[in-house]
């Protein structure tokens, strides 16, 4: 069972990890608009995206 | 061009001495050496104030700015810092665009209320300024934290109002959509995210507990036990310090002001446990409840997440109204039809001309002056066809011109315009607080302290009895007894309710007026401009032989052509209904006889037009049998020893009237018809519609002896009107229902506003308050069967602190999602 002294540390290291991935994420603003980008996918246009949280001029 | 460069050329000679600002006019100090490119030349410049001021003023391209005034600006720029704060708010420029004028001296603005948490601050802040001498009144909406409120601008200024609210440490500025949006994303990102460490955190460390829950037989050695308490301390350490800090921020904002909050036990309850699990930890021994603490934050967390987006959804419905004025507009020279120049849609007066570009927004109120086309008012009226303009209609401001450029004549513009008319009443609806909702804050208030005295009960009766589980037990009775589900259940079903209301083109003044629309017991409808149009219409034309009903309106119409009166209104009207008749005849000889019709020459016949005694004149005696119509007038056409058609005119019913007052019986409803009309008409009109009990003839002050009436049978009575000559029982009514083209003064008075004009929002409304009263109810009865079962089993001992955790974020759910269906069942 020595393992646990590895591994459960460990765990709470990748614990913190995923919430700073998660907190970049937020900050990206991925979570501002949860409906419009699920939309954007059934745009035909070919040109490259914009940003991804710019808000519609 | 000769003109500005002689502009340029005297420049200089302006009161500049060598060594002065250029833009401000102050001497420059020594050394100073700030300089910005000005027209063509290197301009001294005082500080930075006045150069980052002159940059911008270049860069945004204004440099004619210099050219064209008369004399550098007096003084320095001021920092904003340095300005006696409040006072530029009581600017009359600056209030233009956030203050209205209610009355001869009333003044109401919408301020944005910051440093608000919880409803106690609403509380304090409305209770402090109602006191200030010169409030007229003072709404707070929580959900949107805007504040709207009236005052006396003889006895107060808007500066001594931000100034008592400065005073209690909060602060407010002039409502501002793009701020409230910064602020909303920032506050659902942090939301979100205390969300994500409880409910990350809550997983992760049920993983660490769950190994001790499965090891029935203790094959667990201690050092491994200790190193999985020990993460899950870690882990919680985080939902306890940063993820909870809401609830331990209003326990202690409460507990401060000595006073009891349904935050105060759940903060207990989470720190309480905690301390205990993380005390057992450091020694080595006892039971850790990491994964119930945790658990608990998240399912609070997540049901107060739930609520906030909820929140907004239901506020949205009416934001979407007060951000629709346009922020800019394009306005022309008041002559020529020069290119025009574009301002802040708030800057525009009264008086103004703009041009509104298809697709635009039209910018204010007021009448088209050239140009013909159509625009879209659905947002504003609920009418989902393009209306047609023309030079003389009038637009209202938010409505979206859709094909043709038009040129507008500003009537109303900023906060007097319509659309800021109604948003500010549906500021008023969200931010009044029901009876209902008192009642039950007390009852929280109340039950909070039974919890807190039944956890120390627990503490002492347990400590007697098994002093190992007494600690637990008490701290589980913290954590289920909590009565949040009681202080959601009435707010946020009022907020669903208002938000399905206005989703259907019914403004609600107030929350109360939810309650009493709900209880009503009849309605009492006007009919002249509530059940009919107001106005004439052709209803029939009856036509004798040989002759046919088109040629005959032709006639009728080139008679009657040029004249302003209500009945060529209607047959011109009704013309363009009918099969349109090409050759128009020839009218030569026109004489009005006052009161009675015209005689004319048509096609070289002479013919006349008007009442039946006034046809007679030439036509001879009247051979129509059937008796007049009750609630039709008629006008006569005949030619000499002939007659020729009869047109029957008549105040059409509302289309959806019928169905109104079918929708209204069926829920029981008894309906009663009132009107100021000839009693035939109004007889006439009730057997239409099916309604037995009417009344002609009666006075707008008759019509309020008639409300009182009713009501002293113990009746609830709500009367619909369009405010003309209803006003009196409309205030007098228990309910008042007026349509949004009704006169302004209904409007401001009335608790229901039709945006619409569609009689069928007034069922609607009937249903969704009583469904909102209903789902209330509900709410009460189980937040309060779930405490009464929920709190003696914790007491003594059957409920352990991860049920407890479960227990009372699933009686929060239950409320919510209860109130939720309000909207859901009526989409």
């Amino acid at each position: 069972m020595e393992s646990l002294y590895i591994l459960v540390p460990l765990s709470v290291v990748l614990a913190i990890a995923a919430g700073w991935v998660f907190r970049a994420a937020l900050d990206a603003g991925q979570f501002d608009d949860l409906e419009r980008p699920a939309l954007d996918l059934l745009d035909d246009d070919d040109r490259p995206a914009g940003p991804p949280s710019g808000p519609p001029a | 061009m000769a003109s500005t460069l002689a502009a340029r050329q005297d420049f200089p000679q302006v009161p500049a001495p060598a060594a002065a600002c250029f833009h401000c006019g102050l001497a420059v100090p020594a050394g100073g050496s700030l300089q910005v490119l000005v027209l063509g030349e290197s301009r001294r410049m005082c500080c930075a104030g006045c150069e980052a001021v002159t940059r911008t003023i270049v860069a945004s391209g204004f440099q004619s700015y210099y050219e064209t005034r008369d004399q550098p600006k007096a003084g320095a720029p001021p920092r904003l810092a340095d300005l006696p704060p409040s006072a530029i708010y009581d600017d009359p420029l600056a209030q233009h665009r956030f203050v209205a004028r209610t009355a001869a001296h009333e003044r109401e603005a919408t301020l944005l209320l910051d440093g608000v948490r919880c409803p106690a601050c609403i509380w304090l802040n409305e209770r402090f300024l109602r006191r200030q001498p010169g409030v007229i009144s003072v709404a707070i909406n929580y959900s949107t934290r805007r504040m709207l409120v009236a005052w006396d601008e003889r006895r107060l200024a808007l500066s001594g109002i931000i100034e008592a609210i400065r005073s209690l440490g909060y602060d407010a500025f002039p409502f501002d959509p793009q701020k409230q949006r910064a602020r909303e994303m920032e506050e659902q990102r942090a939301s979100l995210w205390r969300l994500f460490v409880a409910g990350f955190g809550a997983m992760q460390v049920m993983m660490y507990a769950f190994p001790r829950y499965m090891d029935d037989a203790g094959t667990i050695s201690a050092q491994d036990g200790q190193i999985l308490r020990w993460a899950g301390l870690v882990l919680t350490a985080p939902v306890i310090a940063f993820a909870c800090g809401p609830f331990f921020r209003s326990a202690f904002a409460d507990l401060r002001a000595m006073r009891m909050g349904i935050d105060v036990p759940v903060s207990l309850g989470l720190l309480a446990g905690f301390a205990a699990s993380a005390w057992a930890t450091v020694a080595g021994s006892g039971e850790v409840y990491f994964d119930s603490v945790s658990m608990l934050a998240f399912l609070l967390l997540a049901s107060r997440h739930f609520e906030l987006s909820a929140r907004r959804k239901a506020a949205a419905g009416l934001d979407r109204l007060a951000r629709w004025m346009p922020s800019l507009a394009l306005r022309l020279d008041s002559e020529g039809s020069g290119p025009g120049c574009r301002i802040a849609a708030h800057d525009l007066r009264p008086g103004d001309r703009v041009l509104v570009a298809p697709g635009e927004l039209v910018p204010a109120d007021g009448p088209v002056e050239s140009g013909e086309g159509s625009t879209d008012e659905s947002l504003l009226t609920g009418e989902s066809r393009p209306v047609a303009k023309t030079a003389g209609s009038w637009l209202i401001g938010g409505s979206i011109n859709v094909d043709q450029p038009l040129v507008m004549r500003v009537a109303r513009a900023g906060m007097d315009t319509h659309a800021a008319a109604i948003a500010r009443l549906m500021e008023r609806a969200a931010a009044g607080r029901p009876r209902l909702v008192e009642a039950a804050d007390r009852v929280a208030r109340v039950l909070t302290w039974l919890v807190l005295g039944i956890a120390l009960a627990t503490l002492v009766g347990w400590a007697a009895v098994d002093v190992s589980r007494a600690a637990w037990t008490a701290i589980a009775v913290l954590m289920v007894g909590c009565p949040c589900a009681l202080g959601l259940a009435a707010p946020f079903a009022l907020a669903s309710a208002t938000g399905a209301l206005a989703r259907r083109g019914v403004v609600v003044r107030s929350a109360q007026a939810i309650e009493a629309l709900a209880a009503i017991t009849d309605v009492v409808v006007d009919k002249t401009g509530t059940l009919t149009e107001g106005r004439l219409r052709l209803a029939r034309i009856d036509v004798l032989a040989g002759t046919d009903a088109a040629t005959c309106l032709g006639i009728a119409r080139a008679l009657e052509a040029g004249s302003a009166h209500p009945v060529a209104r209607a047959l011109e009207e009704g013309g363009a209904r009918e099969a349109a008749c090409d050759a128009v005849p020839a009218v030569c000889n026109a004489r009005h006889a006052a009161g009675s019709g015209i005689e004319a020459l048509v096609d070289g016949t002479r013919m006349r037009i008007g009442t039946r005694r006034f046809v007679a004149g030439i036509a001879g005696r009247a051979n129509w049998i059937e008796p007049d119509h009750a609630a039709e007038s008629a006008v006569y056409l005949g030619a000499h020893n002939h007659w020729l058609a009869r047109f029957a005119l008549g105040d059409c019913l509302r289309p959806d009237a019928a169905g109104m007052v079918d929708a209204l019986r069926a829920r029981g409803l008894p309906i009663h018809l009132i009107s100021g009309d000839d009693p035939r008409v109004v007889r006439e009109v009730a057997a239409r519609l099916g309604i037995d009990r009417f009344q002609g003839e009666i006075s707008p002050s008759g019509k309020f002896d008639y409300v009182r009436h009713l009501q002293a049978q113990d009746r609830k009575v709500a009367l619909i009107g369009d405010g003309l000559n209803d006003a009196p029982g409309l205030a007098q009514a228990n309910v008042s229902i007026a349509l949004g083209q009704g006169a302004p003064l209904s409007l401001r008075q009335a608790d229901f506003v039709l945006m619409s004009g569609k009689l069928a929002g007034v069922p609607d409304a009937v249903r969704i308050a009583q469904a909102a009263m209903a789902a209330i109810r509900q709410n009460f009865g189980w937040s309060i069967a779930y405490n009464a079962v929920a709190l003696p089993l914790a007491a003594f001992g059957f409920v352990g602190p991860l049920e407890a955790a479960v227990g009372m974020a699933a009686s929060s759910f239950v409320v919510i999602l209860n109130s939720a269906r309000i909207e859901a069942a009526f989409r």
